[in-house]
């Protein structure tokens, strides 16, 4: 199912991320800002990616400000922004 | 064993990825009061997460779902049962039907996960004046009940009194729940301290907690840890005593004798039972009666 709405996940503070997400038409554009680019930007690609295909999102604007955040909870930022969008949150 | 429990905000990721090193036997991962209703979605995946992925070893993980009357708590559930936590902790547990029924959902996700049963403790949360009166009703409704925990917050606005640092107001509710565990045979933990900026205090509330019966202390602050940790630990005096008991028993045996005392006092079976909960609790601790102190 892909995305329905505009929606976001996170907070800007450290350790944390923040997600924005949108539904697109021309496969996934991420656009990623990190504290920890230069050492760690290839592996949060990866880990945003990764969920986003794990959640069928084959189709969407996706913008990542990671103030140094474990993977894991980029992870879990991403997963809530695209279940939201999704309208599936709880 | 737990002496410890830290509560850990379930969205704050600052707090959650630090919590196995601060000190604390088991944290308590917290989906409820912590978190506002528009982030227990965001809460429920980021504490899925934590237990995913980060290494708790010598820490037990607890999770505070949403209570049985709220539209969360079967989701925060399915969310993390997965995960396998030691224990969930269940707010607002006012009768035994609120442990049955959510024993009941735990027992279809073990079932449905492969789980052993049983396998996930329960340890309601005993925060009401109703929950109070219903204590032994509650600690020895299921075989899942691990404990009683007592949340002095609620449970002083539900008495229409207020929370005060000496306690007074609670006294009646802390002895209850010590009695309704014991004659469960469940553990008990005692709630928070909430001044984090009372360092004198947490010891004088661990004290007290400690000697009404409680098997250990909640803190909202890594600060409190030092002071319940140590209050809840066996000395060094406690420790050489339960060792003399022992032996005092294996000598009488060996000598074909009943009763033995030792410093002027009879030996019975619950001063035997005491001794081997202590060296027990020594043991797990990696105490002994020579380097405890």
């Amino acid at each position: 199912m892909e995305m329905k709405l505009r929606a976001s996940a996170g907070t800007m503070e450290s350790s944390d991320a923040y997600v924005e997400i949108e539904p697109g038409t021309d496969g996934i554009k991420l656009q990623l800002e990190s504290v920890v680019m230069g050492q760690f930007g290839e592996a949060i690609e990866k880990a945003v990616r990764n969920v986003l295909q794990e959640l069928s999102v084959e189709n969407a604007n996706v913008r990542v400000v990671d103030r140094g955040a474990l993977e894991c909870v980029i992870r879990a930022r991403v997963e809530t922004a695209v279940l939201r969008g999704k309208g599936d949150a709880q | 064993m737990i002496r410890s429990m830290l509560f850990l905000p379930g969205n704050n990721p600052n707090m959650l990825i630090n919590g196995s090193v601060l000190g604390a036997d088991a944290v308590i991962f917290d989906l409820e009061d912590a978190v506002s209703p528009a982030e227990k979605d965001a809460a429920r995946v980021l504490v899925r997460n934590t237990l995913r992925y980060m290494d708790f070893t010598g820490c037990q993980r607890i999770v505070r779902i949403n209570s049985t009357d709220t539209a969360y708590w079967k989701a925060d559930l399915d969310a993390v049962l997965p995960e396998k936590p030691e224990l969930i902790l269940l707010p607002k547990t006012g009768t035994a039907q609120d442990a049955l029924t959510a024993d009941a959902y735990i027992t279809e996700l073990e079932e449905k996960l492969g789980l052993p049963a049983n396998s996930v403790g329960l340890m309601p949360l005993i925060e009401t004046a109703l929950g109070v009166e219903n204590a032994y009703a509650i600690a020895a409704s299921c075989k899942r009940i691990h404990a009683l925990f007592l949340g002095a917050e609620d449970l002083t606005a539900d008495l229409r009194c207020k929370r005060t640092k000496e306690g007074r107001e609670i006294e009646y509710a802390r002895t209850r729940l010590v009695v309704a565990a014991r004659a469960a045979d469940v553990e008990v933990y005692d709630t928070p301290f909430t001044d984090v900026n009372d360092d004198e205090g947490i010891w004088t509330d661990a004290e007290l907690a400690k000697a009404l019966g409680f098997t250990g202390k909640a803190a909202i602050s890594p600060r409190h840890l030092e002071a319940i940790n140590q209050t809840f630990s066996p000395t060094l005096a406690e420790i050489d005593y339960a060792y003399e008991v022992l032996e005092a028993i294996a000598m009488a045996k060996a000598q074909g004798k009943g009763a033995i005392a030792l410093r002027g006092k009879m030996i019975d079976a619950p001063i035997v039972a005491r001794a081997q909960r202590t060296i027990e609790m020594a043991e797990q601790l990696g105490l002994d009666r020579r380097d405890a102190e």
